[in-house]
């Protein structure tokens, strides 16, 4: 599930809550890095400024990108409460307080794109969440080095395929001429096109998301499920328990906080689906099933000229996603696990 | 089990490890070694068989699929017709160069400036580096939108101009995170080492530092790359038709079926299925060819990188 169309992450989340200089300090055991001299921190600013200037010189490019294109825009949210007119720009636009709120909350469209939202959301939280845990389970449970390997390879790699190909692709294996189609006539059922079909859209997202992503989730459950002392089942195989019993008592349990942890964070990002996924296929099915909050924001705004009241769906929709990946983060402390800040793509 | 992180860690370390199957677990049943090894097989059959139906189709005669109903499983006489007429010159061939182009500027590019500010922020007392660090780090938390972004592209002048396809995706905090991580776990002794005998940080950068990294390098380059290669969206805002990537010719003419312009292919106004699979085919390979080749860095180095913070 993903908001941002432009960035790739994978599955894995860095760990930013042991970024603080101060933790990292403690946990590697190590002194802080100082200068040949050893002076530290009672230096003034200026020697410190004139130690660190290549530093800081390396550092400006990054910043200042990070600056024009994530700070500035998110100022630019202030165009939520214009009357907006491209020819009239930031400074001319009449203001108009919250009255594109009230338009957003009495727009049809919004409410369909919401619930569309959640809908599939909450179908690859049900479908989609518990495919890698399976997948990392059955690859677990390979001896062989090189058949897990292969398989690996085989299941990671639609994760680097872009959603364009991904689409053509489907097209071609469950569109009207496709395998399935055929597949499904041959044994005397309904064919159906399941790239048009409205019903099935959020099914269909499903699917391609399962396709694309699910090997690439398995990577955090492997390292998991690897971590499970190995003792224990040694342990319990001599006590008589079979692998039934292995698997239920020892393998379930200790991937259990990982798996918590997953869901939390998925739970915090249940207001995004990903846009380039639908932007692509929304117009197969029409806008009744295919418009997601991400989308209601690309057609209204910047197709349709409605800049303001778009603009203030987009910035409800980011404070209020905000606002939950900060609950989940917060939630998953309450479950004693390290925070582990996500932007959102963990699918 | 209370810190995933350290899971992690102490899992990759048992990756390898594990090969021969532990005197205490008893050999499972035929029955389930069968069935497992058929859920493999309908696995590696459901991830691939997609590709290779596209694949099929591509080396088809317009006749054979017309035949076959649209759908080819193999291909009798293979023909690379579609190749062909796409490789002729024209729209796709141009879209092809473009997106080589913007993909090796765009990567070699985001590279240079995520590797700059993660060695930056490496330097625990730097002036203002929390600062620094929590402002990259924050952009993983919200997404200004699409709307304000659209018009700080338009406000800077860059629309239909390559550059509105790199700068707004120039880095991401994830991979400044990954390598920032992957150059603090190196052995600071050295450095210090050379600092003592005089190196300044921009030569330790270079000679020391880089050399030792080019693992993380390789896989954060991957993902940049794979972005870039794959990115249409930005293309689609932004450009007029004269500069679309590769992506963008397939959205139009594969999944909307446009017609190609007149100099792609005169003879054919919709382009036959066997062409549309065939760009898909041409987008493919770049991805197939350089995953092989990065996949061994991919369990090592982006995990051990991106959680040891």
């Amino acid at each position: 599930m993903s908001s941002n169309s432009q960035t790739l992450t994978p599955q894995a989340t860095p760990d930013v809550g042991g970024l603080a200089p101060v933790a990292e300090g403690r946990r590697r055991g190590r002194p802080p890095a100082e200068p040949a001299a050893g002076q530290g921190r009672k230096k003034s600013l200026m020697a410190r400024i004139r130690r660190d200037k290549v530093m800081l010189l390396l550092i400006a490019p990054g910043f200042l990108y990070f600056v024009v294109f994530h700070y500035v825009p998110l100022a630019g949210n202030i165009i939520a409460f214009l009357d907006y007119k491209p020819y009239l720009g930031f400074v001319d636009s009449v203001w108009v307080g919250l009255d594109n709120f009230a338009a957003m909350f009495q727009d049809g469209a919004f409410w369909e794109a919401l619930r569309n939202t959640l809908v599939i959301t909450g179908l690859q939280l049900a479908l989609f969440f518990p495919v890698p845990i399976c997948l990392a389970l059955l690859l677990n449970s390979i001896v062989s080095n090189r058949i897990r390997k292969f398989v690996q390879s085989v299941v990671y790699l639609p994760h680097f395929i872009g959603w364009v190909i991904i689409v053509a692709v489907f097209s071609e294996v469950l569109g009207a001429t496709g395998a399935v189609p055929h597949l499904l006539e041959s044994l005397g059922l309904q064919r159906f096109d399941a790239m048009t079909t409205p019903e099935f859209f959020p099914f269909l997202v499903t699917i391609q998301s399962i396709w694309k992503d699910a090997g690439w989730g398995t990577i955090i459950f492997l390292a998991a499920l690897m971590n499970v002392d190995q003792e224990l089942y040694e342990a319990a195989a001599v006590d008589g328990a079979n692998a039934r019993h292995r698997l239920w008592h020892i393998t379930l349990p200790g991937i259990m906080p990982v798996i918590i942890l997953l869901l939390i964070l998925n739970l915090g990002s249940i207001l995004s689906v990903g846009f380039e996924q639908i932007v692509l296929q929304r117009d197969n099915v029409g806008p009744g099933a295919g418009e997601v909050l991400d989308t209601y924001v690309y057609f209204h705004g910047i197709q349709d000229g409605q800049w303001g009241p778009a603009a203030a769906v987009g910035l409800v929709k980011g404070i209020v996603g905000l606002i939950l990946v900060l609950g989940a983060n917060k939630l998953a402390h309450l479950f004693g696990q390290e925070g582990v800040y996500s932007n959102g793509k963990s699918k | 089990m209370a810190n995933p992180s350290s899971t992690l860690v102490a899992g990759l370390g048992r990756l390898k490890s594990k090969d021969t199957r532990p005197i205490w677990m008893e050999k499972p049943k035929p029955a389930i070694q069968v069935s497992k090894a058929i859920a493999l097989v309908i696995i590696c059959f459901l991830a691939l068989y997609p590709l290779l139906a596209v694949l099929a189709t591509s080396l088809s005669s317009q006749s054979e699929i017309a035949n076959n109903n649209g759908l080819v499983l193999f291909p009798k006489e293979p023909t690379f017709a579609a190749y062909q007429t796409i490789f002729a010159g024209g729209v796709v061939t141009d879209a092809l160069i473009r997106s080589l182009l913007i993909t090796t500027v765009g990567t070699a590019l985001s590279l240079v400036v995520t590797v700059a500010m993660a060695y930056g922020l490496t330097r625990r007392d730097l002036v203002g580096g929390r600062f620094f660090l929590m402002t990259a780090l924050f952009t993983m938390l919200f997404s200004p939108g699409i709307i304000p972004s659209f018009l700080m592209v338009k406000e800077l002048g860059l629309l239909d101009s390559y550059a509105a396809l790199v700068l707004p995706t120039l880095m991401s905090a994830f991979n400044l995170v990954v390598v920032r991580s992957f150059f603090m776990n190196l052995p600071q002794e050295l450095f210090e080492a050379a600092k003592i005998d005089g190196a300044g940080d921009f030569r330790i950068l270079v000679q020391m530092v880089l050399p030792l990294s080019r693992g993380v390098l390789a896989v954060v380059g991957l993902f940049y790359a794979v972005g870039y290669w794959n990115a249409f969206f930005n293309a689609m805002l932004y450009l007029n038709d004269d500069k679309w990537p590769l992506s963008m010719i397939l959205r139009q003419y594969v999944l909307l079926g446009q017609p190609m312009g007149d100099s792609a292919v005169a003879e054919i106004a919709v382009p036959s299925q066997a062409i549309q699979m065939a760009v898909v085919v041409i987008s493919l390979i770049p991805i197939v060819i350089v995953f092989p080749f990065l996949q061994r860095y991919f369990t090592k180095g982006v995990l051990t990188g991106a959680i040891k913070g």
